[in-house]
Order: structure tokens, then sequence, then C-alpha cells
């Protein structure tokens, strides 16, 4: 499979919308491209499997390698491994929801589509790349597209939002940049430079080189993923965007960063992942914790499943600092997991908003006697929030404590046993926001008059609760995609450790 | 000498062809319209562009007085591209001016000083092509006759131009004193670092600084950028600029070779304080025109770090930025010199819902603002990469991660005007503004430099191939 259609298809249809005119021809040209989106990851899936069924064990499948500019030995290449499919299937699933979600978008709606669609090609070309240029322009492609779209078509204090983001992932990109920079000079691949991620496992990069350079690529993309203390634009730039662009920010921007955490600076630094991993871990159970504790405190529907958000992406973090087999696929599984559980969540939130044009929990109440399917729906998310069982949450987290306790240190297991008290947290604010807002009396006279989701919204949240429950009721498929991947980077990372 | 001297110098021939046949028009009649000047001049512009890609030989005249190689060539073909998208920008300014001929006259003079001050193969050449390129130039700022700023303008540009020249010209007189040469290979055999000489090239790099407005000697540019015609202030900030910065880096690499540990230093002060000077004052500022000129100090900030990395990938990495920022800046001087000749209007302030009603102008200015603040797909992402690779290469890593601090500073100011064109209300926008075709055209080659430049590897590996000669 050609793995460059991926960026091409999103391209196609982003010039495609720039030609046509209206809402209704916009968001049909957006939603077939979108579709076709959906179905190519889905087809990237089955080839996927195909392959490895018939005996394929090479780490990245599909590869393509093109000399893009020699004197720096740049390359574009790309190649797929299970992480990535995984990946990339979350983004298929956001972006087709999102663009349905978006579908009475009525100001400037070509702009919006046409945004939403762009941010969707640096999301593919990032996860497809093993060039770590490659890499890094397509990280950087994804941060003005979120700009512009909170600026514009945002809420609240949305200017100060989007530079917030902006300013804050520019200097996440900045920082990147310097490992990155710090990485390729001092490889050598027969005598030159390289940026090519396999060849670059492959060699040993002095220890000292990569203490001094491991904090400047993990915090760059940690940044991206709510890192502590970086997380400050989260809860700002996720309030303010509209539903859209809050559903890609969560469920695809966010995991650019903790792809990368786990691609780029712990893979290709290993030893100085050991090193730091205590940093990280304190810094993910400080977020876990906070997060949850700062949660208890937000009125507002939006704030609070974006501190949950900082929560919850701290146990991708904590996946990946404990350095376990078992932590790094349940670090990539809550990454798929809470993409698609945070989609929804802004999903429905947008939706009792464009409703009730309030988010606040006070003002709320009684949602389920007035508009059943999004309440259900909010229900849903909610209980994939605090990880139920049957939903991907549980799947998730679960594989993340069962690895990060598989790591013999005394204050690691502290942490991972704080980490796991702050579900209780999470059911304490989940729980109460649901109840509020959905049980109990109808708060207003107003919303007896509501009506319930239109099928665009119902195909949108229906997309993304098949792929909850697909990954909650039978996960297998899903480890079985992301083990092999996390099994490479694991035993790269134990070569260095004894 | 025979046909090969003409071959040689094909550029500066046509170029002085351009200026004597506007000389005769001049002279000889008086019906020539604006417009048909414009679209003549556009055209051998664009024709002088063009001979750049064609016979093109290495050589050496008048006792390495004159100098001439591919990397030269396309140096000089770099600014006559920019000549002409300035050219076609002004179109709109110029339509209605007395005095279009003596405008291209001289801006063509300062054109072909340029080409002989990147030419030159000896200190003295240098400072004559530099003068030239010079002293026209103050007479272009001050060619909004009616404007008082203006010339205040070009006061502020020929005041701070002959001290600097007077800096340079003490340099050189000191270098020939302590080497006895001025020839640039013969110049490099005599440094042996002594405190003199050591004297002698700081005033170089002082008056070298003064071109390039690099902090601390930056004074004039705001001023001088904020009074000039929009079409001299884009002619300042990127042809003039890029000239003396192509000089500096072939001078540095190869004649003060020796110094390179002195340079080195001197080069990693300077640009620090030059980005981080540059970028704090373009937050401050309300005009565009004086936005442009601290973002473009901030720019050369960025330059310097390039210059200071290994000579092939420096000298590459500088000649490919300087074609991007040409790309990147006219894109966004088009704009304003387009909505400043129609309205009067050079306010941020002014560009509020800009989108509204303008919103493919819009768009344009804001790419080449992404341009300008590195952000990919276009080209200013790769130009700003391989200027920081280059950098890095030296290992210093301080410089770098002040660097890559100062994008994000350079990114708040540069989305300032993106928010107030896309995001914020206005009552009295700027009306629909109909682009005739010479700027249509010239906008349109600057987004395809910027989309183009960039994704196309071809053309940073074609610079980087002629630069290997170093």
């Amino acid at each position: 499979m050609n793995l460059s259609i991926l960026i091409i298809l999103p391209l196609i249809t982003t010039f495609a919308i720039l030609f046509v005119k209206g809402l209704k021809q916009v968001r049909t040209v957006a939603f077939i491209g979108s579709a076709a989106q959906f179905l190519l990851s889905l087809d990237l899936l089955f080839v996927y499997w195909k392959e490895r069924a018939a005996g394929n064990t090479t780490q990245f499948l599909f590869d393509f390698d093109y000399t893009w500019f020699a004197p720096l030995n740049i390359h574009y290449h790309i190649g797929v491994d299970g992480i990535s499919v995984a990946m990339i299937l979350l983004t298929s699933f956001v972006v087709i929801a999102g663009v349905l979600v978006s579908w009475a978008q009525e100001t400037l709606n070509k702009e919006f589509f046409f945004l939403l669609l762009f941010l969707s090609v640096g999301a593919y070309g990032y996860f497809i790349s093993l060039d770590i240029f490659t890499l890094f322009f397509f990280l950087e492609v994804a941060v003005i597209p979120k700009f512009l779209l909170i600026g514009i078509w945002g809420s609240g204090k949305k200017e100060y939002s989007a530079m917030k983001l902006a300013l804050m992932l520019m200097g996440g990109s900045g920082l990147v940049f310097v490992g990155l920079a710090g990485l390729y000079f001092n490889t050598n691949a027969n005598g030159a430079h390289s940026f090519d991620l396999i060849q670059i496992s492959q060699m040993h990069i002095s220890v000292a080189a990569q203490k001094l350079f491991f904090p400047f690529a993990f915090v760059g993309f940690g940044i991206f993923t709510a890192l502590f203390p970086f997380h400050t634009w989260v809860p700002d730039g996720h309030s303010s965007a509209p539903t859209a662009a809050s559903m890609f920010l969560a469920g695809i921007s966010m995991k650019l960063g903790g792809y990368g955490c786990l691609r780029v600076a712990t893979y290709l630094m290993p030893d100085a992942a050991h090193y730091y991993s205590w940093v990280i871990i304190l810094l993910a159970t400080i977020a876990i914790i906070y997060g949850a504790f700062a949660t208890m405190m937000q009125k507002d529907l939006k704030y609070i499943n974006a501190y949950s958000s900082v929560s919850h992406c701290g146990f991708v973090l904590l996946g990946i600092g404990m350095l376990t087999q078992t932590s790094i696929t349940g670090a990539v599984l809550q990454m798929v997991s809470h993409g698609l559980m945070t989609a929804l969540f802004f999903a429905a939130i947008g939706m009792i908003y464009s409703r009730t044009h309030t988010r606040m929990v006070e003002q709320l109440g009684g949602l389920l006697k007035v508009i059943p399917f999004i309440s259900t729906v909010f229900v849903i998310a909610g209980l994939c929030s605090l990880g139920l069982p049957g939903f991907s949450g549980f799947v998730a987290e679960m594989t993340v404590f069962m690895g990060s306790w598989q790591n013999p240190d005394q204050w690691y297991r502290l942490a991972t046993i704080l980490a796991c008290a702050s579900i209780v947290v999470t059911a304490v604010y989940i729980l109460r926001a649901t109840g509020k807002t959905i049980m109990g009396p109808i708060a207003d006279l107003h919303y007896h008059g509501l009506t319930d989701a239109t099928w665009n919204e119902k195909l949108a949240t229906g997309i993304l609760i098949i792929g909850i429950v697909a990954i909650g009721v039978a996960p297998f498929w899903i480890n079985q995609l992301i083990t092999p991947g996390a099994e490479y980077i694991f035993q790269h990372l134990g070569n260095v450790l004894k | 000498m025979g046909t090969d001297f003409f071959i040689l110098m094909k550029q500066e021939f046509v170029l002085i062809a351009i200026i004597f046949i506007l000389l005769f028009i001049k002279v000889g009649s008086k019906d020539w319209k604006n417009e048909n000047i414009l679209n003549l001049v556009n055209v051998l512009l664009l024709f002088n562009f063009v001979i750049g890609f064609f016979w093109n030989e290495d050589g050496i005249l008048f006792n390495e007085m004159f100098k001439t190689n591919k990397l030269i060539i396309t140096e000089k073909s770099i600014l006559s591209l920019g000549t002409y998208i300035i050219s076609l920008q002004s179109y709109s300014w110029l339509k209605n001016h007395k005095h279009v001929l003596e405008f291209y006259m001289l801006l063509l003079s300062t054109l072909v000083g340029m080409f002989f001050m990147i030419s030159a193969g000896n200190l003295l050449m240098f400072y004559l092509g530099l003068e030239l390129s010079t002293i026209p130039l103050a007479a272009l700022a001050n060619f909004d006759l009616e404007k008082r700023k203006s010339s205040e303008a070009a006061f502020k540009l020929i005041i701070s131009s002959a001290f600097s020249s007077g800096l340079l010209l003490f340099g050189i007189s000191l270098m020939y004193g302590t080497t006895g040469t001025l020839i640039f290979s013969e110049l490099s055999q005599h440094l042996d670092g002594n405190p003199l000489q050591i004297f002698a090239f700081i005033l170089l790099i002082a008056g070298f600084s003064f071109k390039i407005s690099v902090v601390p000697f930056h004074l004039w540019t705001a001023d001088v950028y904020e009074g000039a015609p929009v079409a001299v202030t884009s002619y300042l900030s990127v042809i003039s600029k890029g000239a003396v910065l192509f000089v500096f880096v072939s001078v540095l690499y190869t004649v003060f070779k020796p110094l390179a540990v002195t340079w080195y230093n001197i080069l990693f002060v300077l640009s620090v304080l030059t980005m981080i000077t540059g970028n704090l004052f373009a937050i401050r500022q309300s005009n565009l025109k004086r936005f442009l000129a601290f973002s473009s100090i901030a720019q050369v900030g960025f330059i310097l770090i390039g210059i200071s990395g290994a000579s092939q990938a420096g000298t590459a990495s500088v000649i490919y930025f300087v074609l991007i920022y040409i790309f990147s800046n006219l894109g966004a001087f088009g704009v304003i010199s387009l909505v400043s000749a129609l309205t009067g209007k050079e306010n941020i302030d002014d560009y509020k819902t800009f989108y509204k009603t303008n919103p493919l102008l819009s768009w344009i200015l804001a790419i080449s603002l992404f341009s300008l603040a590195g952000i990919p797909p276009t080209a200013g992402f790769f130009g700003k990469f391989f200027l920081l690779m280059a950098g890095a290469g030296q290992g210093n890593y301080v410089l770098i991660t002040i660097a890559a601090l100062n994008m994000i500073v350079s990114l708040y100011y540069y989305l300032k005007v993106v928010k107030a064109i896309f995001m914020d209300e206005n009552e009295t926008p700027i009306e629909k503004i109909a682009i005739p075709a010479s700027p249509k055209l010239a906008l349109f080659i600057c987004i395809a430099g910027i989309v183009l430049t960039g994704l196309m590897s071809y053309i940073y590996e074609y610079i980087f191939s002629l630069t290997s000669a170093f």
C-alpha cells in the first residue's frame, strides 16, 4: 500500500473545498473526503494485518524512501508499524466525526472545513513519518490551523486562548527542534549525519548527548500532550475552540505529542529515557492527580473535559515513563482510547451547548428527559472517562497500571498507586457532572422545546462509540496491533539497560 | 578580453543598457504614458532576470577587480528577480507618479552597484559598488515628494550610510596599511591577527552591520522604512540587504578565514542581540512598515546564525534564505503597497476585518507572514531550519536554543497581524481593493515562491552544489 495516499487524499479534499461554493457543497466535499480517509484507514488496518499474518516481521511496513534534501541527508521516509496504524485509525475516526458535527457550520464554512482537513494532513503525515525532519515538518503544519480555528470560530476569550495555544505549541516545536538538531549532529551513518528513525535507532548515540538532548525533545513533545507544568494551554484552548476543533485538539493534536515522546524521545534516546524516567513519572503523577482535582473545581463542561484531559494524558506519560512493555502498550492504548472518548465528550458537550446555549453545570439539568440521545452519548463518554469495564478507558488504564506495576522500583510503585487512586476522583467529578446535567429535574422551561440529535450528529457519535466499544469489549485486536511495536521499543530500551 | 568581457559582465551590461534606454526615452520624447513605461521596464527587467540562466561562465577581469562564477550569477539573478517583483508591485503607486523614469534610473543604478559589489575581488571595487548602491537609494527614499516623512527618511539614510561608509573606508585603509594589498585573494595570506588588523576588521564588520541593520547599528532602519515609499522600503529590506549579505558571507569565509575565531565570537554576540532586540521592538509597533522593519532586523539575527555555521552549509543556507526572504517579505509588502497606494492606510489597526473585504489579499498577507515566522509548509520553515542547522553544525546549542525561543516571540507578533486581519472587529474596514494585473502577477510569483521554494528540494540542492567551490 502506498502510504502517501494518506497525505494526498486530505490534500485533494482541501483543494476541492476551495473550488466549491456554499455550505451544502462544501460539507458534502468534506464529508466525502473524510469518509474516504475513514475507509482508507480501515483498509490500511486490514492490509497491515494481512501482511503480518503472511509472516512479514519487518518493524515498519509499506516502507517508502525518497531523498528530499540530499545535502542534509533529509529523506521523505514513510512507513507504519502497529502503533502508527492505531493512531491513523484514531485520526480518521475523529476527522469524520468532526466533519459531521460541524454540519451546520454557517459562518465562513469554506475556510472552516479547509483548515479542519488541513489539520488532518499534518496528523496523517506525522504518524507515518520515519524521518524525524518530516515528522517535525508535519508536527508544525498542524499548529497554525488550530490557531485560526480557535481564533475565528471560537467562543469566550478565543483570541487569548488561540494565541496562548499557538505560542506554547511553537515553544514545544522549538524545543523539539533543538533536540532533533542535537540528535542529528550526534549520529554517524558512514560519516554522514542522519534524520532517519530506523537508522538512528540502530546507532549508539553517546550517553552524554542523550542526556543533554532528551529533555529538549521530551519536554517539547510533552507540551503538545499537556505535560505538567506546560499544560496551561489545554483548558483555555479546548474550552474556547469550536466543537470540531476541540475534538481535533484533544483527539488528535495532543496525541501528536505522546507519539513523539514515545517514538522519538524515548525510542531514540533510550539511555536518557532510563536516566530521566523518574522525572517523567513525577511530572505525570502530578498531572494525573492535579488534573483530577482541578477538574473537581470546574463548573463549565468544556473545562471539566479539558482538565480531565490533562489528567488522562498523564496516564500516557506515566505509561511511557515506566518503560515496561505493557506500560508502553498501555500508553498507546490510552492515547487511542482518550482520543475517541474525549472527542465523543466534546461532541456531546457541543451538541448540548448548541441547544441550551450554556455549558455551566448548574444551569443544566434533566436533559435525559428532553434530549435522550445526546444525554445517553454524554453518559457513555463519561463512563468511558471514568474507566468503566466494557469501554476503551478501562482497557487502556488497566494496561497502564498493570505495566506500571511491573516496574519493581518502590517509588515508581508509589506513583502507580497514587495514579490508581486518582480514578476515584475521576468518578466523583464525572458522576457529579453527569448527575447534575443529565438527571434530576429539568432546569429551565426552555429545555422542553429542545430537539434531539440530527442524523449527522447521531452518525458522528455513533462512529466514535463503535470505536470505544470495539476496544472496550474486544481489546485483543488492538492489543495485538500495538504490542509488536511496543515490543520493539521495549527491547531497544532493554538492550541498553543491562 | 573581447567577447569574454561581454559575457562575463552580461548582467551589468543589460542593466546599464536598460538605464540608457530609459535615458533616451526621457531625453527623446514626452509622449510616453506611465503605463507603457512601466510595462516596458517590467519586460526589460524580466529579460535581465532570464539572462542569468544563459551563457554562464566563470572568469576574472581587470586584475581581479571583477570576478564571476555560477554562484555569483545566481546571487545576481536572485536580486534581479526581487527587483522585478518590486517593480511589478509598484505599478499602482508609480502609475500616477511624475518621475517614473528617474525612479527606475536610480533604482537600476543601485542594482548595478550591488552587482559590482558582489563581483568585487578587491576591497576598493567593493567599496565603489557599495557606494553606487547606497547614494541613489537616499534619493529613492525621498520619492514620495509631497511627504515630509519621506525626505526625513532620505536624510536619515544618507547620514547613516555616510557614517557607515566612513567606518568601512577607515577599516579598509587600516587593512591596506597592515597587509599592503586590497586584493581579496592576497589579503587572506597576509592576515596574521595582529591587534591593528583585528581593529580594522571590527571596523569593517561595523560597516557591514550598518548596511544589514544588525543591532546595535540598526537605529536608522525603522525610521527610514516608515518614511520611505513602500516600494523603496521593500527594496531596502530585501534587495540591498540581500546583496550586502551575499558579500558578507563570501568575504568572511574566503578573505577573513584566518580570523574565523574572532568573527565567530562577534557573530554570536551580534546575532543574539539582533534577534532579541528586533523581536522585542517588533512587538510594540503599530505601523506595518515599522513592524516589518523590526521583523527584518530579527530575521538578520537568524541569518547571522547561518553565517556562523561551516562555510558550505552556511553559505548555501544564507543564499537560500535570502531567496525565500525575498518571496515572503515581498508578498507582505505587495499587499501593504496595494493598500497603501489606494487608501494610504499603513497601521495594523487599519487591517482589522481586512478578511471580510479582501479575502484573497488577506490570505496572501497571512501566508507571507507565516513564511516569515517559519511555519511549514511555507518555504520560510525550510529557510530557517537550514540556517539553524548550519549554526548547530558548529555545536553551539546555546545559540540555537536562544534562536528557537526567539521563534516564539516572532510568532507572537506575526500572529498579532493575522489576528487583526481575521479576528478583530472594525467598523471602518479597508474597502475592497481591485488588484491590477502587474501587482497580481507579482503576488502570484511570491506565493508560488513561498510554496515551491521549500517543498522543491531541487533549489536548495542546486545552491548547495554551487557553494562547494568554497
